[in-house]
């Protein structure tokens, strides 16, 4: 595994797969690689949480295991399952052999199905392990990952505890939809991305659209944070600049005023009540 | 450094940023992997094992450059920041801030942010006037500093210097300077920190300047940019509150057994009904009617209480709002869906007609033109929420039509924005309503009114009226 000596070390490789961090971001990265910890990613939409675990994958040279989350997730879904189908196939197929023996067999590994949880920790390799959208699931579910979070290691009953064979690198992602449970936050590293100051946005604008033009991707860069100043239902995410942007250059607009903003603003907001704000705004400037 | 941290991370709790055991272990062991001269390094790290909300970071920030603020400049001086001759005239007095103020801008306009820094140590220095031992915050020294040096629309005259640029551009290069004159006030702030600490000690700068959080700041006495910073929780405090209420609604006792469903699904065991089915259990969502006290320093606290109340809307069956002062008047038209808050309030503020006779709240002249014009407002599914401190100026209350309003409805909430131990004092007369209310309620923060808008929606699917606040 690449260890990196410095958070400015963390920052010079993340920027080599094209992502772009703030100090902040490089920081806690590097420091939960140092405590072992996982890290808990929170922000709005579309500001590059995700992308985060996917750059920190490509970076450390590890597999990236996702397990994305939606209500109802379960144990089954998440960890493990037994192959019951071929369980009974097994039963069926040898109706004279001894309880014991069969017992031992249909609860062996050729019968277990390995959920992303379980896969993260059994890898003999060191993995990334993306827990996306955690804020999903409901909190019950929630106790299921602090066994894993926690001492990286899980139970499951037939086999005893499994611990992991190499430390996965875990990031979890948060859209805040609801609080997560105090057990959960302890773990973690908590990291807080918010949107992107001028700078920042402006440089992922010349990585993500390369053709874009210097003078250009400063305008929208601006245009972009102007418009999340004003009071709106969605400000425009990173995301929505970077699409802002192709369609400029789509366009065949070399520079942004007034007129343009207004007529492609429904790229940037997806609200109409938010797109006339803006406009009213913009004309009055 | 254990000592600092220990005492730091006790002022965050004074705060109210909950810190367990192991988050400060974890803290203890990150400060290991950090240099202590990059104080950013220190911040983040620090941050990521002891914040775990976002709303959290600015109270975290504050404490944070109280404990841990600059450490006094070595061999700086003022000329490598502005012309010499500007530092040579310094017993000149206002021609040296003139100078400074010139230097200042040129600054501001490359930018070149140390030289920013150099002259906010200068500044503070010459125009703060920072006084021994006594006990104010930060802000009082910084809007000093601020008016002495005539800084007010700073960032316009910046702009001032591009006469080439108009319209959108005119407008993108305001934010530029308004950006880095606030970076600019930012390094005062931290100067002006930076000399209190040396003077008084961490601990009780940290007292003076603490920062309270958003959820536990008085409605009532908030200045105006910690409510635009409220509002901007509401809705997603209302999307909270809705996933926990709809995950504690499934968790409720289930509805009836659906005959169909089960029959059905005991095809698959041959017959046996081994798997009963339930109906969803119907949820009853009340009708609410809220009655806000808009007059004076009451208003911000019902506007709140509309705000998350429509914010909320889809728990509730209907919501009709009314505003009264010493007249009522219904608002509901007012906050149409996608209408923006901030605009429906200022039109109500123009269009409403509230005020009947002198524009001070009479609760019992409002109550009697409530029932008089609005008498099939309230059914026996009506919820009925009054915001108002209960101060009715002297004039009769009139308990009697509140009582009338709580026999037809079927329950009656009282939120007041008062410490309950002013009420009952002076013109309060909170005691001849409460007879008739099933519930009255000290709501003074956000956190207050959250816990009372939960107990609401959730009583609604409980069939209970007493809410737990």
């Amino acid at each position: 595994m690449n260890e990196f000596a410095s958070p400015v070390e963390v920052a010079e490789a993340l920027k080599r797969v094209h992502y772009l961090p703030n100090d902040r971001i490089s920081q806690v990265v590097y420091l939960a690689e140092r405590l072992d910890k996982p890290v808990l990613v929170e922000g709005p939409a579309g500001v590059g949480k995700t992308e985060l675990a996917k750059a920190l994958a490509e970076i450390y040279g590890r597999r990236l295991i996702r397990l994305q989350c939606y209500e109802g997730l379960d144990e089954s879904k998440a960890l493990y399952e037994w192959n019951y189908r071929k369980q009974l196939l097994r039963l069926q197929s040898d109706e004279a052999a001894d309880w014991s023996t069969i017992e031992d067999d249909i609860f062996g590994e050729s019968f277990l199905l390995e959920r992303p949880l379980l896969e993260a920790l059994r890898s003999a390799k060191p993995v990334v392990l993306l827990i996306d959208e955690v804020d999903r699931v409901e909190i019950e579910t929630e106790a299921l990952l602090l066994e894993v979070l926690a001492d990286f290691q899980a139970s499951i009953p037939e086999l005893g505890t499994v611990r992991a064979v190499s430390h996965p690198l875990v990031i979890l992602t948060s859209n805040n939809t609801r609080d997560l449970s105090d057990a959960l936050k302890r773990r973690c590293l908590f990291l807080h991305i918010g949107y992107p100051d001028v700078d920042r946005e402006r440089e992922i604008l010349l990585t993500r659209v390369p053709e874009l033009p210097q003078q250009l991707a400063q305008q929208v860069a601006g245009v972009v944070r102007h418009i999340r100043g004003l009071a709106l239902r969605k400000a425009p995410s990173v995301s929505e600049s970077i699409d802002w942007a192709r369609t400029l250059l789509a366009l065949g607009i070399d520079e942004v005023n007034e007129g343009v903003t207004t007529d492609t603003l429904h790229v940037l907001l997806k609200y109409q009540t938010d797109i006339d704000k803006a406009a009213v705004d913009l004309a009055g400037s | 450094m254990i000592s600092i941290l220990t005492s730091f991370i006790s002022e965050l709790r004074q705060v109210g940023i909950p810190v367990s055991m192991v988050e400060a272990i974890d803290a203890a062991r990150a400060v290991e992997h950090v240099s202590l001269e990059d104080r950013d390094a220190l911040r983040y790290s620090l941050a990521a094992c002891l914040v775990k909300n976002a709303h959290h970071l600015d109270a975290f920030d504050a404490a944070f450059d109280v404990f841990f603020s600059l450490q006094p400049p070595v061999g700086e001086s003022l000329e490598e920041a502005i012309p010499v001759a500007a530092a040579t005239s310094s017993e000149t007095g206002g021609a040296d801030l003139h100078e400074i103020m010139a230097g200042l801008m040129d600054a501001l306009t490359q930018p070149d942010y140390d030289s920013m820094r150099v002259i906010a140590r200068r500044l503070v220095g010459l125009l703060a006037g920072i006084q021994p031992g006594r006990p104010v915050g930060g802000r009082y020294y910084l809007y000093r500093v601020l008016g002495r040096l005539g800084a007010e629309g700073l960032a316009d005259r910046l702009v001032a210097q591009h006469p080439e640029a108009v319209g959108l551009d005119q407008t993108l290069l305001g934010d530029e300077y308004r950006n880095r004159v606030g970076d600019f006030e930012l390094m005062l702030q931290d100067e002006i920190r930076r000399r209190l600490v040396e003077d008084r000690g961490k601990e009780a700068v940290a007292r003076t300047t603490r920062s309270q959080l958003l959820e536990d700041i008085d409605l009532a006495r908030a200045p105006r940019a910690e409510i635009a910073r409220m509002e901007q929780v509401i809705q997603p405090l209302a999307r909270k509150l809705a996933a926990r209420l709809a995950h504690r609604r499934r968790h409720l006792r289930k509805g009836r057994l659906d005959i169909r469903r089960t029959v059905r699904r005991s095809l698959s065991t041959g017959g046996l009904l081994a798997d009963p089915q339930f109906r969803a259990p119907r949820i009853s969502k009340p009708d609410i009617v809220l009655l806000c006290d808009i007059s004076g320093s009451v208003a911000t606290f019902g506007y709140f209480t509309m705000q998350l109340m429509y914010a909320m809307s889809t728990q509730f069956s209907r919501v009709r709002a009314f505003a009264f002062v010493d007249g009522v008047e219904e608002v509901t038209g007012f906050f149409t869906p996608g209408v923006d808050f901030h605009d429906a309030i200022v039109r109500l503020g123009r269009e409403a007609d509230v005020v009947h006779f002198d524009g001070h709240s009479d609760y019992g002249n409002a109550l009697e033109q409530f029932l008089e014009r609005y008498p099939a407002a309230i059914t026996p599914r009506t919820t009925v929420i009054v915001t108002g401190d209960g101060r009715s100026n002297y004039r009769p209350a009139r308990g009697e039509l509140l009582a009338e309003m709580s026999r037809a409805a079927r329950a009656v909430y009282w939120l007041n924005p008062e410490p309950r131990r002013f009420w009952n004092t002076g013109d309060s007369v909170m005691g001849e309503f409460a007879p008739s209310c099933n519930g009255t309620h000290e709501v003074r923060t956000l956190r207050q009114l959250e816990s009372f808008v939960e107990g609401l929606a959730l009583a609604a699917t409980t069939h209970r009226t007493a809410i737990k606040v």
